[in-house]
C-alpha cells in the first residue's frame, strides 16, 4: 500500500529525514517511536503534503502511484489520513458540517454522487456508536472549546466517517487519561480490517498495549534505526532509548 | 503543491464580478449635471405634487450649504456631481397592468439576478419591488398583501395614493438636511419603495426591493420607507448589483424607517454592487444613510447586512431607541478585498429607559482591503438601566489588508450598561491545512471558514436569503487563498 523510498527532507535549512524506508501492506498496522525531535511528526507531515517541507530525495508510492505528487487534500481523496497531534479548532463551523464537506469532497473525487442527507445521518450515528463519541459534540463548532481527550476522540470519529485506507495517528495518545485511551484504542481496534493500515506515532509503549502492532520502528536521528515486533516496544521501554542511539553516533564517527 | 500561502492569498481577489453585464434598453434619461432644473426636470416626470417639489428644492439648498466629510480614514475621492445624470428609466415604461407588459429583456435581466419576479415565483414567498436606475418596474404580489391592508408599492405610487402617510413621515427620520448625500438623495430621490404595515398585522411574506445600477454615468438616488404601526411585524430583504463601468458611479440612498408602539421591523441587506477592477478602478461609491426610530415602547428594529461589493461602502444603519423598553440591533458582515474600502458600523442613540441595544459586526480584509467599524452607542440622561452590547470581530486574509475599530461611547445615565468586545484574527495556514487532510481544497475551505466566521450575522438573515448569502461569501472570496 504504501512504499517509502530513501526519503529526504528538510523544513528552512534543516535536514530532518535523511533517507527513510518503510513498507507498509494493507492489514498491517506499524508502530513507529522514538526519542524527541527524530522527525517522527516531520515524517507525518512530509507524507500528507504540509507546505514548509521540502522533499530533497526519495520517493513514495500510495498504492503504485506517486504519493508527493499529489495536492494535500488529493493525498487525502486517495486515502491518506492524519489524526492530528494538535487538532485544529474551527470556530462557528459545525463538526457535523465539516463532515458532510469532506466526505462529499471525497466521493467526488471519485465519481460518487454526495450522500443523501439521511444515509449521511445513518452513517454519522453509527460511527458515533462505533468509536464511542458523543453525540453532542458532533453538532458543535469543529474543536472549540473541546478539551483534550474530545479532540483526539474527534480525530478518531474523523476517521471512522472518511474510512481512509491509510491512517497515521501522530502521538493520539499524548494527553489522554486512561479511559480516553481505552476509548480511541476500541475505535481503532474496530476499524482495523484487511483492507487497511495504520501507522502509530507515539513516545510510549502503554499505546501498544492496546493497539497491538504488527511491527515496530525506531526513528532517530531522521533514520529507521532498528525495525522489529511488537517485543521491541518492550524492550524500549526497559531500556530507553539511549543504547538506540549509540549504534548510529560510532557509525557516524 | 508547492503552492505557498503567500501566492494563495495573492489568487483569492482573482475572482471576476458576475453580475457585471450591462443590458440593452431604451432608457429615457435626464442630461448630466445638478440645479434646481434638474429637480424640476424629475419631479414634472414623475408628475409630483408642489409640496413634494418644495420639499426637494428644500432638500437641494442643504446640499449646497454643506460641506464633504472630512472625518474618514480613507480618502475621499473628489465627486463631480455636475457629471452624473440624476433620472434614468426604461423608456417603453408606461403603467405595467401585469407582468407580460414588461420589456422581455429587463425580465431577462431580472431573471439572470436570480429576483423571482414573474408568477411562478410566488411559492418562493417573496413579494418584490425591483428598482431598475431609476424607478421601480414591478411590484409582485401587491393584491395578495392588499387583503391584509399592507401597502406595498413604489415611493411614487405611493406619493399619489397615499399622499397622508408621505407626508407625515418622508423625512422624519432621516430629515432633509441630515448630511450632504441625504440632502442630495431629497432633492434628486427618482424612486424607491413604499411599506406600511397596518396596527396588529404581521406580514405574511419578506418583502423585497432589488436594485440595479444599468445606466452609464447615472448615480442612483432611492429612498425607502417602512412604517411598521402598532403591533405589527415586517421583515424587508433588499439586494444589489450593478454592472461593470470603468467610471465610478455614486449610489445614495436614504432608508427611514417608523417603528411604533410593540411593532418589529426586521431590514436585511446583501449588497453586491459592483466592487471595481484588481487595481480599483470603476465601482460603485455607497453612501448610504439608513436609520429606523422606535417611537413607541417596546418597538424593535434590526439591521443585518452584508456588504461584498462597492468600491467605497460608507453607511451606519442606525436605530433611534425613543420609546421606553425599545430595542434595536445591528448585524454586519462586511467584506473588503482587491482596493476596496469598507467604513460601516452603527449608531444606537438610547433615549426612553430600559432600552437595548446589540451590535454584532464582522469585518473580513483580503487583498489590499480596508475594513473599518465605526459605531457609536449614546444613551441620554433618562435613559435608565440601558444596555448595550457590543462585538466586533475582524478577520484578514494575507498581510496587505488592514482592519480598523472605532467605538465611539457617551453615556450621560450611572445606570447604563455597555459592553464593548473585540477581536482580530487571521485564517491559519494550520486551519486550512487542516482542511485540506480531509480532502477539502482551499478554496472550500476559505469559504468554510469565513462562513463559520460570519454565522452570528448570516443566522440573523431569513433562510432563502442566508444560503445566498453564504454562496456570495464563498465566491467573493474566490482565488484568494489557495
Amino acid at each position: 500500500m504504501l512504499s517509502i523510498k530513501n526519503l529526504q527532507a528538510k523544513v528552512e535549512d534543516k535536514q530532518i529525514l535523511k533517507g527513510i524506508n518503510l513498507q507498509v501492506n494493507a492489514g498491517e498496522v506499524h508502530a513507529i517511536m522514538g526519542p524527541n525531535g527524530s522527525g517522527k511528526s516531520s515524517l507525518a507531515s512530509v507524507l500528507t503534503g504540509r507546505e514548509n517541507f521540502e522533499v530533497t530525495g526519495g520517493e513514495v508510492l500510495f498504492d503504485g502511484k506517486d504519493l508527493l505528487e499529489f495536492s494535500p487534500e488529493d493525498r487525502a481523496r486517495e486515502g491518506l489520513f492524519l489524526a492530528f497531534q494538535y487538532p485544529i479548532e474551527i470556530p462557528g463551523v459545525s463538526n457535523i458540517n465539516f463532515l458532510r464537506t469532506a466526505l462529499n469532497e471525497i466521493r467526488a473525487y471519485h465519481n460518487e454522487p454526495p450522500l443523501e442527507a439521511k444515509e449521511f445521518l445513518r452513517l454519522t450515528r453509527e460511527k458515533q456508536k462505533l468509536v464511542e463519541f458523543d453525540a453532542k459534540l458532533t453538532n458543535r463548532s469543529l474543536n472549540e472549546g473541546f478539551s483534550g481527550g474530545e479532540k483526539k476522540r474527534n480525530e478518531i470519529f474523523q476517521l471512522a466517517m472518511l474510512n481512509p485506507k491509510l491512517s497515521i495517528l501522530d502521538e493520539t495518545d499524548s494527553g489522554l487519561d486512561i479511559d480516553a485511551l481505552r476509548i480511541v484504542s476500541n475505535g481503532v481496534n474496530k476499524l482495523r480490517s484487511e483492507k487497511n493500515a495504520f501507522i502509530v506515532i507515539t513516545h510510549y509503549q502503554r499505546l501498544l498495549e492496546y493497539i497491538v502492532p504488527d511491527f515496530v520502528h525506531v526513528l532517530y536521528d531522521g533514520r529507521i534505526v532498528k525495525s522489529g515486533t511488537k517485543e521491541l516496544a518492550l524492550e524500549l521501554e526497559e531500556k530507553g532509548y539511549d543504547w538506540i542511539k549509540e549504534p548510529v553516533t560510532t557509525a557516524s564517527v | 503543491m508547492a503552492n505557498n500561502s503567500a501566492d494563495i492569498l495573492e489568487e483569492y481577489s482573482d475572482k471576476e464580478y458576475e453580475f457585471g453585464f450591462v443590458t440593452d434598453i431604451e432608457m429615457d434619461i435626464a442630461p448630466r449635471g445638478l440645479n434646481e432644473d434638474t429637480i424640476h426636470f424629475i419631479s414634472a416626470k414623475k408628475k409630483e405634487p408642489q409640496w413634494l417639489l418644495d420639499w426637494r428644492l428644500k432638500a437641494y439648498q442643504s446640499f449646497l450649504k454643506q460641506p464633504e466629510p472630512h472625518w474618514q480614514n480613507f480618502e475621499l475621492p473628489k465627486i463631480d456631481f455636475q457629471n452624473i445624470s440624476y433620472y434614468a428609466a426604461p423608456k417603453s415604461k408606461a403603467k405595467y397592468k401585469d407582468m407580460n407588459e414588461v420589456d422581455p429583456e429587463l425580465i431577462a435581466t431580472f431573471e439572470k439576478l436570480g429576483i423571482p419576479l414573474s408568477e411562478q415565483k410566488i411559492l418562493a414567498g417573496v413579494a418584490v419591488d425591483a428598482v431598475f436606475d431609476s424607478v421601480s418596474v414591478a411590484t409582485t404580489f401587491k393584491e395578495t398583501l392588499k387583503e391584509q391592508g399592507i401597502i406595498f408599492s413604489s415611493i411614487s405610487e405611493a406619493v399619489k395614493e397615499h399622499p397622508e402617510l408621505i407626508q407625515k413621515y418622508l423625512g422624519s427620520v432621516v430629515p432633509h438636511s441630515d448630511n450632504i448625500y441625504a440632502a442630495l438623495n431629497a432633492a434628486v430621490f427618482s424612486d424607491g419603495s413604499f411599506v406600511y404595515i397596518p396596527k396588529g398585522v404581521r406580514c405574511p411574506m419578506e418583502l423585497s426591493t432589488y436594485f440595479r445600477i444599468n445606466s452609464e454615468n447615472t448615480g442612483q438616488f432611492e429612498r425607502t420607507l417602512i412604517i411598521a404601526d402598532e403591533g405589527s411585524y415586517v421583515s424587508y430583504l433588499e439586494g444589489c448589483t450593478a454592472p461593470k463601468r470603468d467610471e465610478n458611479q455614486m449610489h445614495a440612498a436614504v432608508v427611514e424607517l417608523v417603528a411604533l408602539e410593540n411593532a418589529e421591523i426586521k431590514y436585511s441587506t446583501v449588497q453586491n454592487w459592483y466592487p471595481g477592477d484588481k487595481e480599483g478602478k470603476g465601482g460603485i461609491y455607497n453612501f448610504v444613510t439608513k436609520r429606523g426610530v422606535c417611537r413607541g415602547a417596546h418597538a424593535k428594529i434590526s439591521w443585518t447586512q452584508v456588504e461584498t461589493g462597492s468600491a467605497i461602502t460608507w453607511k451606519y444603519p442606525s436605530v433611534i431607541l425613543q420609546g421606553d423598553y425599545s430595542s434595536g440591533e445591528f448585524y454586519s458582515v462586511a467584506v473588503t478585498k482587491n482596493k476596496q474600502i469598507a467604513d460601516t458600523g452603527t449608531k444606537m442613540y438610547h433615549i426612553g429607559k430600559g432600552t437595548k441595544s446589540r451590535i454584532i459586526s464582522k469585518g473580513i480584509s483580503a487583498g489590499q482591503g480596508q475594513n473599518s467599524y465605526r459605531g457609536l452607542v449614546q444613551v441620554g440622561s433618562k435613559a435608565e438601566n440601558a444596555r448595550n452590547f457590543t462585538q466586533c470581530d475582524s478577520l484578514l486574509i494575507g498581510d496587505r489588508c488592514g482592519a480598523h475599530t472605532f467605538p465611539y461611547i457617551e453615556s450621560k445615565n450611572k445606570s447604563a450598561t455597555i459592553e464593548h468586545e473585540a477581536t482580530t484574527s487571521k485564517i491559519g495556514e494550520d486551519q486550512i491545512f487542516y482542511l485540506n487532510q480531509r480532502g477539502i481544497d482551499t478554496e472550500k475551505a476559505v469559504a468554510l471558514i469565513v462562513n463559520g466566521y460570519a454565522k452570528e450575522v448570516l443566522n440573523q438573515l431569513p433562510m432563502e436569503f442566508a444560503v445566498e448569502a453564504q454562496k456570495l461569501l464563498s465566491i467573493t472570496l474566490e482565488g484568494s487563498v489557495g
